[in-house]
């Protein structure tokens, strides 16, 4: 069974079976390491994309749901906005939020698309969005921290 | 006397005493016992770094890093002493030598007081010292790697640096003295001659490695002692960096595991027929359990998901019932820890005047039991190891804390020599002690050996199979009694608590060392702290449990800072007094401790009006002070509680003595780190096992603290210039009490129990 899907704005053919999650189908065929596995319950975050630049949790989510849909991963934020993603890592890097880092792709992708969604989150908009992303490490003041100084560089940066 | 002998009994049994031993200072462990192996253009200047031609440096790094942040600061370490250019250091994986095995974390493993500084103590020490540079282990843990490595790593760098000078000196024809370095380049001012490092690698390692080379004093650090950023923050947070399921070498497959559901139990039977007539499927195979892990069934494929859709279709039958866990409950265990201090008050760690006798002369005493349960580890990410097995030779990629014994624990799997395995360590996605356990690595070899045909297979395990399958922070019970006169002065404390020992336990999966003796671990937190007690006993009985039991990050201070700060603010609060105050007058004797504990409440506004929770809800704080892998910990929570009396924190104000420190915005990250890891266990954490089975599976029977329940958290280091003390763990301890003691005053209920629920 084979169908073509649009990831990170690049038309890729896959092999996988429809039902199989788009989490399984980035690590194990396509080699894509970035997006990590953290429950397989849509419970951690640790496997979040972005399907038409909405967060969603890769390991409950069939590749049959993203077909025709414009899927990004961690490895893809660049190419989607550079602009937007790259406020978020240099925040990221000023702020020195990662720790063991596992559960960072995934916080990152949720942070860009919230950025992008809402340019001047308040706490509690950053709670909500993240919310669905743990860190065992404790990062979580720094997260917040983070998107708020993205958002404040992204005021500067023209759209 | 008993601790003596329970240290020459524990060298004695580890084959290591010998006659005729001295002291060998750090500068021996400048080079490794084989040259390192180098790579054209390249020149290794003692064990511990790589020049290149081109400049490209390579520090060789020993420890495994987990987010703690030991790559950065063991880096900067080096890189200051050798006067490196930062932005050029990378790091290169260490051979296995005993230059790199962790002598701190054995040397503070010995069950003497912190305080008690005498012959016995120091000679021991050396001895251990001694006999771990012979079979000691790589392993990161314990809190220890800076404090292990300080000088020797240092001695490293300014070796290196002595010898590229000499080199310098020679190849500009002055004399050394007239030399300078500074990132990376070696400049003559009088005739403006100037060499790179790069450029003299080469003559530099033609030179003998000096062993005495003065370290640069504290106004001399370029590096230490600034908040460098983490060197891999970046690949972090792109995604690019690289875990244990990360490895991807040519012909990857990967596997999918059930074990049995009981620990310790076995797999009577397996049919795989329909597994294997699934796309992708290679091969569904049976594995015994290795070093400490429970027996399972793998199934093989070429796409992860393949591999679990065959182990779903994969029919096994289990044998339960002979597993020594089969049948054990943690509640029933529990209860019989409570019973066994009936009749038994332990081992004891600490003793000091006549403690019965002063309880008999006090105005009035208290006593409280308290209970804490098994914990889970629940890393982000679950246990994975790849590994490849082929012409009699093994090769894994592992997220393990400890490499030598990773190799050695696959070797004694496969039935290899231990030259014949090669490890690779990843990158760890979460630690907290339980990659200090290599029975997933050992699994995942015997799974390449039986079913990869010599390609290398990729074992992932589900989330579910993790945290039924960890070796869990052991239950405790502890009893307290305290003593107090008319004036509310503490006169005597009587503490006995008992449980498992991690590590007896880990010891003997490790190294197959019998379960004997006392082990300062299963009381620390309890015998070891900073209060001056007129009159005191601190026993503890270990009592073995079948479930298995591990390290959980600071270990018995996980649940002793609970029980410990809890009964003292008890004791405060009876005796009418500030529990600041209380613990103040306990610290006479401990400057350093009591120069934390005000800190603490000075960050925290302590005796100030605590300001209403954002709803409008009362707020209370509470305080702990903690003395844990050799640092000095204060937090003041405050707390308050939701309409349905969830229990909320708002903020923390944490103060560290640490020492000297390496890298302030490390040390901070490990604060908010340990805060949120214990914050997280006080409020949810629990694993119940009943009948041999954990009855948890995944995050949402065992939830963990998520962004919104975060608590603002300020930090405070106080500027020190002794030598670096532990980071890692010891911002874990002090949460659970320090919020159990704002809830004390928030509701005048004193809960006594983890995970803290208000009634």
């Amino acid at each position: 069974m084979s169908t073509t899907l649009t990831i990170n704005g690049k038309s890729t053919a896959v092999q996988a079976e429809p039902e199989t999650p788009v989490l399984w189908l980035l690590r194990g065929e396509l080699k894509m390491t970035g997006t990590k596995f953290g429950c397989g319950m849509g419970l951690c975050g640790a496997c979040t994309v972005l399907v038409d630049g909405q967060p969603v949790r890769s390991c409950v989510t069939p590749v049959a749901a993203v077909e025709g849909k414009a899927l990004t991963t961690v490895e893809g934020l660049q190419a989607l906005d550079a602009r937007v993603a790259g406020a978020v890592r240099a925040a990221w890097l000023k702020l020195d939020v990662v720790q063991c880092g596992y559960c960072q792709s995934g916080q990152v992708v949720a942070a860009t698309a919230l950025l992008k969604a809402n340019p001047a989150p308040s706490d509690a908009d950053i709670d909500t969005a993240l919310a669905g992303n743990l860190c065992r490490c404790g990062t979580y003041p720094r997260i917040r921290a983070a998107i708020h100084a993205a958002a404040v560089a992204l005021k500067d940066i023209p759209a | 006397m008993k601790r003596r002998h329970f240290v020459l009994g524990t060298l004695g049994v580890a084959g290591a005493l010998g006659v005729g031993w001295s002291l060998l200072p750090p500068r021996q462990r400048l080079a490794t016992r084989t040259p390192l192996a180098t790579g054209a253009g390249e020149t290794a200047l003692t064990g511990w770094l790589k020049l290149g031609r081109d400049g490209a440096l390579h520090l060789v790094m020993p420890r495994s890093e987990m987010g703690q942040g030991v790559h950065t600061g063991l880096a900067m370490l080096l890189a200051d002493e050798l006067d490196a250019e930062w932005s050029r250091v990378r790091l290169a994986p260490a051979p296995i030598d005993p230059i790199f095995f962790n002598q701190a974390v054995v040397a503070d493993g010995l069950p003497f007081h912190p305080d008690s500084d005498g012959a016995i103590k120091r000679s021991a020490a050396r001895l251990t010292a001694k006999a771990m540079r012979e079979i000691g282990l790589m392993v990161t843990g314990g809190s220890s790697s800076i404090k292990d490595l300080w000088l020797p790593m240092r001695q490293a760098g300014a070796a290196a640096r002595a010898m590229l000078l000499t080199a310098a000196a020679q190849r500009f024809g002055v004399p050394v003295g007239e030399l300078a370095a500074s990132d990376g380049v070696v400049l003559h001012a009088a005739s403006g001659k100037r060499a790179t490092y790069g450029e003299l690698a080469e003559a530099a390692g033609r030179l003998p490695l000096p062993d005495d080379v003065p370290l640069k004093t504290p106004a001399q650090w370029k590096l230490i002692g600034k908040p460098l950023p983490r060197i891999e923050a970046a690949s972090k947070a792109l995604g690019t960096a690289g875990f244990g399921s990360d490895a991807l070498p040519p012909g990857l497959l990967y596997a999918s595991v059930a074990m049995c559901p009981t620990l310790g139990g076995e797999v009577k039977q397996v049919d795989s027929s329909a597994a294997r007539a699934l796309p992708g499927v290679k091969q569904v195979v049976m594995f015994p359990g290795y070093a400490g892990g429970t027996a399972g069934v793998a199934a093989i494929a070429d796409t992860p998901w393949h591999a679990m859709q065959a182990l779903k279709k994969t029919a096994i039958v289990w044998d339960e019932a002979t597993s020594p866990a089969a049948g054990f409950s943690s509640t029933a265990f529990v209860d019989g820890l409570a019973k066994t201090l009936d009749s038994d008050s332990g081992f004891a760690y600490f003793k000091t005047g006549d403690v019965d006798a002063a309880l008999k002369g006090a105005a009035r005493t208290l006593s409280a039991e308290y209970r804490a349960p098994f914990l889970a580890h629940a890393t982000m990410e679950p246990q994975t190891c790849t590994a490849q097995v082929r012409d009699g030779q093994a090769t894994v990629w592992a997220p393990t804390q400890i490499p030598d014994a990773a190799r050695r624990a696959v070797a004694r799997a496969l039935g290899l020599k231990a030259e014949q395995v090669t490890v690779h360590v990843t990158l760890l996605g979460g630690g907290f002690g339980r990659r200090l356990d290599m029975d997933f690595i050992a699994q995942a070899a015997v799974i390449a050996q039986l079913g990869g045909g010599g390609a290398p297979v990729q074992t992932i395990w589900s989330r579910e199979e993790d945290m039924r399958h960890d070796f869990y922070r052991p239950a405790a019970v502890s009893r307290f009694t305290a003593g107090l006169d008319a004036k509310g002065q503490l006169l005597a404390w009587k503490n006995s608590s008992a449980g498992p020992s991690p590590t007896q336990a880990s010891l003997s999966r490790l190294f197959g060392l019998p379960k004997v003796g006392p082990d300062k671990t299963a009381s620390e937190g309890a015998f070891d702290q900073p209060y001056a007690f007129p009159a005191a006993r601190v026993g503890h009985v270990i009592v073995d449990s079948p479930a298995p039991v591990g390290f959980w990050r600071s270990v018995g201070h996980s649940h002793h800072a609970f029980f410990k700060e809890s009964f003292i603010d008890e004791a405060a609060h009876a005796a009418g007094q500030d529990p600041v105050a209380f613990r103040a007058a306990l610290l006479a004797q401990h400057p350093r401790a009591l120069a934390v504990l005000q800190a603490a409440a000075a960050l925290g506004g302590w005796g100030q009006p605590v300001p209403p929770a954002p709803d409008g809800a009362k707020a209370a704080r509470g305080i702990a002070l903690h003395r844990s892998f050799g640092s000095i910990v204060a937090q003041v929570a405050e707390v308050s509680l939701s309409a349905e009396k969830a229990i909320r924190v708002h903020r923390v104000c944490c103060v560290i003595d640490c020492g000297t420190a390496v890298n302030p915005n490390l040390i901070r990250q490990q604060m908010e780190s340990g805060i949120v890891f214990g914050l997280s266990a006080a409020l949810y954490g629990r694993i119940d096992i009943e009948n041999g089975r954990v009855l948890q599976s995944n995050f949402h029977d065992q939830p963990v603290l998520r962004i919104h329940e975060c608590p603002v958290i300020q930090t405070e280091i106080i500027a020190s210039t002794e030598p670096p003390e532990g980071v890692g763990e010891p911002g874990t301890p002090p949460i659970a009490p320090a919020v159990a003691n704002a809830i004390y005053a928030l509701t005048g209920q004193r809960l006594r129990t983890l995970p803290l629920k208000v009634a």
